[in-house]
């Protein structure tokens, strides 16, 4: 088989996986003539997007798409009827180099079915990276999957060479995995975080410490997971609790949300229809609202509900939580500014720059980039003040809701 | 009328030193007239521009953030963009603060038209596409770009930073980028017919591009959003993205109608690698069988259970709490702060730790989660008596002579009811079972006391506790 080939295999395979940042590592190049590539700390690059939405930053391909597991909701489940191939670590190599060459990647995030036993699956993953940081002197981000319960002297090596280690959970919840993967372990893949975390803190403290010694090494870029999402009935809010627990006990930089979608050749127990991606939309918006705005999983949505699917998560909560507004945004907190619909982080500190000077009015949000719709009901500013019954208005949430249609006939 | 003439598109220095001599002879913005030269703008100017005032003595300041703001904005492409510049010049000169004012409409712009640059800036590190000259070795790499604004100097040296060991040149309309593994030079713009044709990788990366798409999640929206139709024109891989979106409701329909096939038979599989080995030995057994304990809830948000540790032929067993975050994460007991604190507590008390068996009460975590830290919260009596059973088959297994229970929680499970630490605490208690108990407070206490001279007393109290442990150990040593 010929590597392109190959690589339409193994990159088919990978496609379901949402990740594919290449941000928050540490600063590199490759000036010193010595290899080449670069990352930045900041923002990563996406260099293509696909006409699925998805940004193309990295090489994202599987090492092997065969697996001793037989996971339902996995497209390269060792009952799957797929095409199989498996890349040499040469050939993964050169193609990341070829393409790094030519501008068209960040880097590399590697993944791989099991084959084997974990350790000779992460034996053959690590080896690409050794290769393309020891021999190359590659400098360009690369994301390793770890495989669980893989040998610790692998998966600190792993560390040494990666920014960004990931491990999927998979399932929101421990009984769905174990109706899907029956051979798939969460404690597995819950030890392997936590083993992950204290080595990424050992190096934090490392760096902190100052010590003469060159600090360990170790995923810069910290660790990430993904959950598919809608493949079993957990809810919502059981999915924001297990990545709030998720974020606070491992310190992950990341939790992906993969929608479940329709695969080639899928098993019967699956249901064949999608949930829509807006729902998946609509968590990553919650998500972002418990990492940046200081939301609680219970201030998002109640126990077992959904989001809703019409108004994002923050109008949401805004609407069920009216008593605390108007807000008079020329006077209120930061942390009551951030609870504003339509208002962003960089919004807000905007907003309290100007203040100092000046007091904001109505003319002014255009150039703050607020939509003027969704934040006027819920602000007072100097030339404008909702009138009490709009906001208490039971009729309000319709003004925020897509315009309806009218259906057509086929005609 | 001043007319003023600029060297280049992206004279900054120029620009700066005009600016403040006009503001220094009070020349209103009004009053002046910006070209560049060779600029379009000069067609309308007077042969000759006017010289350049001589600068007074006089100085004014201004804040970085408008010279910061003023470096990215004088490479954006509006013609208009010099006298705009030197009219928040002029407004600022009078009101230092107005830079902050972002609804102001001479600051929104300006900030709008540097983030326009950026934005730019940022496309061209993203959708340059290098093309392979000649062979390795001594291999060329070309690229052609069509920027939107002026910023072929400000974006060239990302390049040099990431590609700094292969020859490469940038080329657009406007100027040049080379570099040539030494250093960075520029030379006119070129047009499009001087760029080289394909790359013989070109055919890879669009297959991977075919190939990475999921065609069952078409946002063809969301794609033009972040990499707008004006750059594809220079992708390799824009050429199929129509034919792949005509083709994607195709295939998911396909997909959809095409019943789930009979599963491929594998071939006897081996073990599946996640599932553990059981174990032979009595303590082994017990810490595999609680390692799936379900007995409270506990274990939903826990990393693992957290067993018991130690020698199975120990004289004394050490019961804590629960597991902490250190411990969750390790899955052994005591190895975070209350963990050290125990040790030199052990070692002060003259009690050898490696012939103390360890455990605790509780074996899971118990915690609320709060952004990115885990708060300890105490176990409740049901979770306290579900975990029990736990505890008694250990001690049925290492059999000790003696059982220190360590802090209130430890009470409970050794006990089998509430017990307050204050009033048992520091004596030997008779168990029914014809074994001795010992109740101090848990090794977390002393860490949590804020005051050194407390602490430090209440460690004293904490050692004298175990030295009846020591005791006991030594004449267990003597009689074996």
């Amino acid at each position: 088989m010929d590597v392109q080939r190959k690589l339409e295999i193994l990159a088919d395979a990978a496609k379901y996986d949402a990740s594919c940042a290449s941000s928050g590592s540490e600063k590199r190049d490759s000036s010193d003539g010595k290899g080449m590539g670069s990352t930045a700390p900041g923002m990563g690059i996406c260099h293509s997007y696909a006409p699925d939405g998805r940004c193309i930053s990295l090489l994202k391909v599987l090492l092997t798409n065969a697996c001793n597991y037989d996971c339902l909701y996995c497209v390269n489940r060792a009952s799957s009827n797929v095409p199989r191939a498996r890349f040499t670590i040469d050939e993964v190599v050169k193609l990341t180099l070829d393409f790094y060459r030519r501008n068209y990647i960040e880097g590399l995030f590697l993944s791989s079915g099991i084959i084997r036993s974990p350790d000779y699956t992460m034996e053959q993953v690590v080896g690409v990276a050794r290769k393309l940081r020891e021999e190359h002197h590659f400098r360009g981000y690369i994301h390793l999957k770890t495989i669980p319960e893989a040998d610790d002297a692998l998966i600190a090596e792993a560390g040494r060479y990666a920014d960004r280690l990931s491990i999927n959970i998979e399932m929101p919840e421990e009984t769905s995995l174990q109706q899907f993967a029956p051979e798939k372990d969460v404690r597995a893949i819950r030890r392997t975080m936590g083993r992950l975390r204290l080595k990424l803190d050992e190096a934090e403290d490392n760096r902190s410490a100052r010590t003469k010694a060159r600090p360990q090494r170790f995923a810069p870029a910290g660790q990430s997971t993904q959950m598919i999402v809608g493949a079993d009935s957990a809810s919502d809010h059981t999915i924001l609790h297990t990545s709030a627990n998720l974020y606070g006990s491992y310190r992950l930089r990341r939790v992906y949300y993969s929608a479940f979608s329709p695969i080639p050749d899928a098993s019967r127990a699956l249901p064949l229809r999608a949930p829509p991606l807006l729902r998946e939309h609509r968590l990553y918006q919650a998500d972002w609202l418990m990492r940046f705005y200081g939301f609680d999983v219970a201030e998002i949505v109640d126990d077992s509900a959904m989001l809703p699917l019409d108004i994002d998560p923050k109008l949401a909560w805004a609407l069920r939580n009216r008593d605390r507004f108007p807000l008079d945004i020329n006077r209120a907190s930061r942390e009551e500014l951030l609870r504003v619909p339509g208002f962003g982080t960089k919004t807000v500190e905007r907003i309290i720059a100007t203040r100092r000077t000046t007091t904001i009015r109505v003319a002014d949000l255009a150039r703050l980039h607020v939509p003027q719709k969704k934040a006027l009901p819920f602000i007072v500013l100097s030339d404008h003040r909702p009138a009490p019954h709009r906001l208490d208005a039971a009729g309000l949430i319709e003004r925020f809701k897509p315009k309806a249609t009218q259906l057509g006939f086929g005609f | 009328m001043q007319y003023i003439t600029l060297d280049t598109e992206t004279d900054f220095d120029g620009w700066r030193k005009a600016a403040r001599s006009l503001v220094l002879h009070h020349i209103q913005p009004t009053d002046i007239t910006w070209t560049v030269q060779g600029g379009e703008a000069e067609l309308f100017a007077p042969p000759a521009p006017s010289p350049i005032l001589e600068v007074n003595d006089g100085t004014f300041n201004v804040s970085g953030k408008f010279v910061d703001l003023a470096q990215s904005a004088i490479l954006h492409r509006d013609p208009q963009r010099f006298a705009i510049l030197y009219r928040l010049l002029w407004r600022l000169k009078d009101n230092h603060d107005l830079i902050e004012v972002a609804t102001d409409p001479d600051v929104a712009q300006v900030i709008a038209m540097a983030r326009a640059v950026h934005r730019d800036e940022h496309k061209m590190h993203a959708f340059v596409r290098f093309r392979e000259i000649g062979r390795e070795r001594q291999a060329h790499y070309v690229a052609w770009f069509e920027p939107e604004h002026h910023i072929v100097e400000l974006a060239a040296p990302f390049f040099a930073r990431r590609f700094a060991d292969m020859p490469w040149s940038i080329l657009t309309p406007d100027l040049c980028a080379h570099w040539d593994g030494h250093a960075l030079s520029f030379t006119p713009g070129v047009s499009k017919s001087e760029a080289p044709g394909e790359d013989r990788l070109e055919e890879t990366w669009r297959r991977y591009y075919a190939s990475i798409f999921n065609p069952a999640r078409l946002k063809v929206k969301a794609m033009q959003a972040e990499m707008p139709k004006k750059y594809w024109r220079n992708l390799p891989e824009a050429s199929i993205i129509k034919p792949l979106i005509e083709d994607a409701e195709r295939m998911t329909g396909a997909m959809l109608a095409n019943a789930a096939t009979d599963p491929h038979k594998p071939q006897k599989r081996p073990e599946a690698p996640m599932t553990r080995k059981l174990a032979a030995d009595d303590l082994d057994a017990l810490r595999e069988e609680a390692s799936h304990c379900r007995a409270c809830p506990l274990y939903k948000d826990a990393t693992q259970t957290v067993f018991g540790e130690g020698p199975k032929d120990a004289t004394i067993m050490l019961v804590g709490e629960q597991p902490g975050d250190k411990e969750d994460l390790a899955g052994h007991p005591f190895v975070g702060p209350a963990g050290q604190m125990l040790d030199r507590a052990l070692a002060d008390a003259g009690v050898d730790r490696k012939k103390v068996y360890v455990t605790n009460a509780v074996k899971h975590f118990k915690f609320v989660p709060r952004g990115k830290v885990r708060l300890h919260q105490k176990p409740s009596t049901p979770e306290i008596k579900a975990c029990r059973q736990w505890y008694e088959r250990e001690l049925a297994v290492v059999q000790p002579d003696l059982v220190v229970a360590m802090g209130a929680t430890a009470a409970q499970s050794v006990f089998g009811k509430i017990t307050p630490v204050g009033k048992t605490r520091g004596r030997l208690i008779d168990l029914p079972d014809g074994r001795k108990a010992l109740v101090t407070v848990h090794p977390s206490y002393l860490l949590r006391l804020p005051d050194p001279e407390a602490k430090a007393l209440e460690y004293q109290r904490f050692v004298e506790d175990l030295k009846i442990a020591a005791g006991l150990q030594k004449k267990a040593a003597r009689a074996a």
